[in-house]
């Protein structure tokens, strides 16, 4: 399987509320929670990672699951989260192509 | 509010976070609106690296929604530099402006930054009307051409319409201008007192017959009834709640760095030039008192009809004299709405009763000449 990167979307706003993130959509300010592990997602989707790596060093060492199955999982997540453009996929790494492009708090 | 934000912020509530923020970048405006509540005059504001500081700690402490308002916020040469550094720190970003200031290269760089929305303060559709208000001929056309380059750029663009005697009728005529544009309207009808607490720009506000002609307007209201309906009881549930956000979940910043706990709030609980923002949030003994008061603990309005409907603002009763009893504004409101006078207003007549007895008795105890 070939590599998928992930990046936050700097159009979205985002803030973390007990370790929960906030998102609001930049495309029609609908708000979002995403649970804990999306949280992880959304924290370590930096474009240079990859998604394989963000769930064996992120995901798997926290949370009880299984490798393959938490890929899967996280795959699935990420592409559901690409549909709503909070986070930006791709085979390649991803350059911040926006200066303002935000560090999640 | 939408379910999900409702649990948003009974989450932040239980964390103590304040969840939103208005920071006014300056009270300096370019337009010298006749309500306004605000001195115009520089008396220090915050620098470029103060705010950016401050915008840190505000995100640091969880801050989410930022308004950025003022006096005019383009007055500030650094408002893109500050509105930058903002959306780096990924605040959900409100703007309010009278949008006189916006042109193309503007409304497209508010684009690229992504705020969330702009709300731009209109009066009436008439140019007569809106810029006697204003002070500033032409306002009117300058802001209604900003709000075209907004939506120009995909921006969600709000007019918000203050009610005054003097626009009074020309509310129906601002609303059809925003369905034209293509923006969302909405319509307050109080006026604040002044910062230092003057009572005059209060008087430009709409009196009771003008009120009850907004409350029965179904277009405004929805099911007039049941708008106007006499409030049942208030349950113990409601009796144990916040009077609102205001020191809760929300506060505001002034552009000399003083902290509030809103915009229509002038408590003060702590400066940021002076201390961490998160502290004065925390530990401010003025916050924690605001913060601690139920709707049980209301003076006069425990015993009123209206409490459990009351749109009572505790700002303006605390401009008022005590932020634990009436605001006037509201109990006008109230009696408009419903017809039934407030406990405040049944409190005054009496004390007027009162008053009218204490000045005769002395006169009838007079000798007979
Ligand atoms: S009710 Fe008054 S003090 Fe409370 S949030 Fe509204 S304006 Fe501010
Ligand atoms: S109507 Fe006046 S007295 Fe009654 S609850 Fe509202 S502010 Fe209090």
């Amino acid at each position: 399987m070939s590599s998928l990167y992930l990046a936050r979307n700097p159009r979205v706003a985002a803030r973390s509320l007990d370790g929960e993130m906030m998102i609001m959509s930049g495309r029609d300010s609908t708000l979002f929670t995403l649970n804990k592990t999306a949280t992880v997602l959304w924290q370590f989707a930096d474009g240079a990672t990859p998604l394989d790596q963000i769930v064996e060093r992120r995901i798997c060492s926290r949370f009880d699951v299984e490798p393959a199955e938490a890929l899967q999982d996280a795959e699935t997540l990420a592409r559901e989260l690409a549909s709503r453009e909070i986070l930006q996929l791709s085979e390649e790494p991803i350059l911040p192509r926006n200066p303002v492009a935000g560090e999640p708090r | 509010m939408s379910s999900l934000l409702e649990e948003v912020s009974a989450k932040a509530l239980k964390l103590n976070i304040p969840l939103s923020v208005q920071l006014d970048l300056t009270y300096r405006c370019n337009e010298r609106c006749v309500h306004c509540y605000l001195d115009h005059d520089d008396h220090g504001e915050m620098t470029t690296t103060e705010i950016k500081h401050l915008l840190d700690e505000m995100a640091d402490a969880g801050v989410f929604i930022l308004t950025l308002s003022g006096g005019e916020i383009f007055l500030r040469k650094d408002f893109f530099e500050l509105l930058e550094h903002a959306r780096r720190l990924m605040f959900c970003v409100k703007l309010k402006t009278n949008a006189v200031l916006i042109r193309e290269r503007e409304a497209a760089r508010l684009r690229d930054l992504a705020v969330e929305s702009i709300q731009v303060s209109i009066y009436s559709h008439r140019p007569e009307v809106h810029d006697a208000i204003t002070l500033i001929p032409g306002s009117l056309q300058r802001s209604l051409n900003a709000i075209r380059f907004l939506k120009s750029q995909g921006l969600k663009v709000i007019i918000a319409n203050v009610l005054m005697t003097q626009n009074m009728q020309d509310y129906p005529g601002v609303r059809a201008l925003a369905e034209e544009l293509g923006v969302e309207c909405t319509l307050d009808p109080t006026v604040t007192p002044m910062m230092d607490g003057n009572r005059f720009t209060v008087n430009l506000g709409v009196d009771q017959s003008a009120l009850r002609q907004v409350f029965r307007d179904a277009s405004l209201v929805g099911d007039v009834n049941e708008f106007c309906a006499i409030p049942a009881k208030p349950s113990e549930n409601e009796l144990e709640s916040t009077p609102c956000s205001a020191g809760h979940t929300a506060c505001y910043v002034s552009p000399y760095g003083e902290v509030f706990p809103c915009v229509q709030f002038p408590l003060p609980t702590g400066n940021v030039r002076r201390q961490r923002f998160v502290d004065i949030w925390r530990y401010s003994i003025q916050m924690r008192e605001v913060r601690s008061i139920r709707v049980k603990d209301l003076t006069t309005c425990t015993s009123c009809t209206h409490v459990s409907s009351c749109t009572r603002c505790p700002g303006l009763a605390y401009m008022e004299g005590n932020m634990r009893g009436p605001s006037s504004q509201d109990c006008e409101k109230s009696f408009a709405r419903t017809g039934v006078p407030s406990a405040n207003m049944l409190e005054k007549k009496r004390a007027g009763i009162n008053l009218v007895q204490i000045r005769v008795l002395p006169n009838m105890a007079r000798p007979a000449a």
